[in-house]
């Protein structure tokens, strides 16, 4: 049977403006993630002035929460702040209205992994697998290991030369690994998760 | 005093203090001995997970610090002195609470039952509930003179997603002055140390620690004091200020009042050395 084509070809709708659009917006996404109401910032930008680190980055911390909100996918999950931001807390405890920027930070970074987007700061995130390489062997953090690989790999070994031998010296870099019995098994079960299908 | 017997509690180092921060675990360990304080480490356990198995898969990071929580005998506090594992370890457990299925997936993996009511507490907890009083009749070394700085740097001060959990803000404050030490609160007490950023990144670590060290030096601080080996390191290494004072752990400065005698083996393990400001101390005594 042959198909019959239809006379005036079907408008293709895009999917934004159909009323049951089944993709939630970026803000949702985030604050469903990351369990924190990011609609309620009203950029007073406690956050970005009390961020340590908001030199390093390319947006303060309001920022981020502003490209969230507008829905700017691409831009927030390939910038730098994600991946400059430790987790330390300070935003989030100064924020008048309780939202928990290093949760949200947390999410994206997570979203900017899962999504494989270029990262915005790669050396970073050659660090935290250096250190995961590492946890999946021994279930330890092995310090010379990690700073060795981390070195090696972003070629920056040289620059801290000096301090890491100073270190050694005082054996701060232990050149033994200290190890869990089960890595092996238990441990490196874990690493199913993210590691194989992305590595 | 015989009445009060040793307690127990299990022990969990971390990586850090099981390794770089050596020194540290070893003043703990003795202060705790002298106090009678019966900390057994937990068999066979893994790192917490850390910030890096946080950023690359919340599995992994909960898989992580559940299995510790795993080993965790039931019927005893677990204590943590790295407020980074203490997090980690906490919030897994309330990862748990709210998610049954997760936790009985992990039991079975294991054969290990998770006990979701285990207390997890942090080192200066314990010592508060042994009681300033009892604490000040163990002391052997009086740190009368000694100005220091209570850096807390960020852990112990409040992750929002902790918020009923008890913290520490003050306690450090509390326990050292006790001890015959004097605070010296008007320095950057709460400011980050750079965390992990500090090796991949030293030039945006390196002035904000050469910030709090001047803080402490302008408030005329003999040393920090911080309840982290990683701020320890950090603040060490990343401090190029012509002025150097030393930074301490809380467990360093415990175990020398509590007259633990083998600190002259943490103290080579300083980037700074430590000795000028404990001999002004034992000459001052
Ligand atoms: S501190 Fe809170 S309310 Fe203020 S800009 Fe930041 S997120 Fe928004
Ligand atoms: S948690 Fe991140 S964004 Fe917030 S103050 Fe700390 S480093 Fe900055």
């Amino acid at each position: 049977m042959s198909q019959v084509q239809p006379l005036v070809q079907e408008i293709v709708i895009p999917d934004r403006v159909k009323a049951d659009n089944p993709r939630q917006s970026l803000a949702a996404e985030v604050a469903e993630r990351s369990g924190t109401e990011l609609n309620r910032c009203y950029q007073c930008r406690s956050c970005g002035n009390g961020c340590p680190f908001v030199q390093a980055m390319d947006y303060t911390p309001n920022q981020v929460i502003r490209l969230v909100q507008f829905g700017l996918r691409q831009e927030v999950l390939t910038c730098k702040t994600i991946w400059v931001c430790v987790g330390c807390h300070t935003c989030s405890s100064q924020c008048p209205m309780g939202i928990d920027l290093a949760a949200v930070m947390d999410t994206l970074r997570l979203m900017a992994v899962e999504a494989g987007v270029v990262i915005g700061k790669p050396n970073i995130i050659d660090f935290h697998e250096e250190v995961l390489r590492s946890l999946e062997k021994y279930g330890r953090a092995h310090k010379l290991g990690i700073m060795l690989g981390y070195k090696r790999q972003t070629g920056r070994w040289l620059k801290d030369l000096d301090l890491g031998l100073r270190m050694l010296a005082k054996r701060k870099l232990d050149l033994i690994p200290s190890r869990v019995r089960d890595a092996n098994k238990e441990i490196a079960d874990l690493f199913t998760c993210y590691w194989r299908e992305s590595a | 005093m015989s009445d009060v017997k040793p307690q127990d509690f299990s022990y969990f180092p971390g990586c850090s203090l099981a390794t770089t921060a050596a020194e540290s675990n070893r003043s703990l360990m003795q202060a705790a001995r002298i106090l009678g304080l019966n900390l057994i480490e937990l068999e066979d356990w893994n790192c917490c997970g850390s910030s890096s198995a946080q950023t690359m898969c919340r599995n992994l990071s909960l898989g992580m610090a559940a299995r510790n929580l795993s080993l965790a005998p039931a019927g005893r506090p677990l204590v943590a002195m790295c407020p980074r594992c203490l997090h980690y370890l906490r919030s897994a457990q309330q990862c748990l609470q709210a998610d049954p299925k997760t936790r009985a997936a992990l039991e079975e993996k294991w054969g290990r039952p998770i006990s979701t009511d285990l207390e997890i507490i942090h080192f200066m907890e314990v010592l508060v509930r042994y009681g300033l009083d009892r604490l000040k009749a163990n002391a052997r070394r009086s740190l009368k003179g000694l100005r220091f700085v209570p850096y807390y740097g960020c852990t112990l001060a409040r992750p929002p997603r902790l918020a009923k959990e008890t913290y520490f803000q003050g306690e450090m404050e509390h326990i050292l002055t006790a001890l015959g030490a004097e605070a010296v609160p008007d320095a950057l007490m709460y400011r980050c140390c750079g965390s992990f950023l500090s090796a991949t990144d030293p030039e945006i670590v390196t002035p904000l620690v050469q910030e709090i060290i001047g803080s402490a030096v302008a408030a005329k601080a003999d040393c920090l004091v911080t309840a982290c080996a990683m701020c320890q390191l950090n603040l060490e290494i990343r401090n190029t200020n012509r002025a150097k004072i030393p930074i301490f752990h809380f467990s360093e400065i415990l175990a020398l009042a509590l007259g633990a005698d083998d600190y002259e083996e943490w103290f080579v393990r300083h980037l700074v050395d430590p000795r000028p400001v404990i001999q002004k101390l034992s000459k001052a005594a």
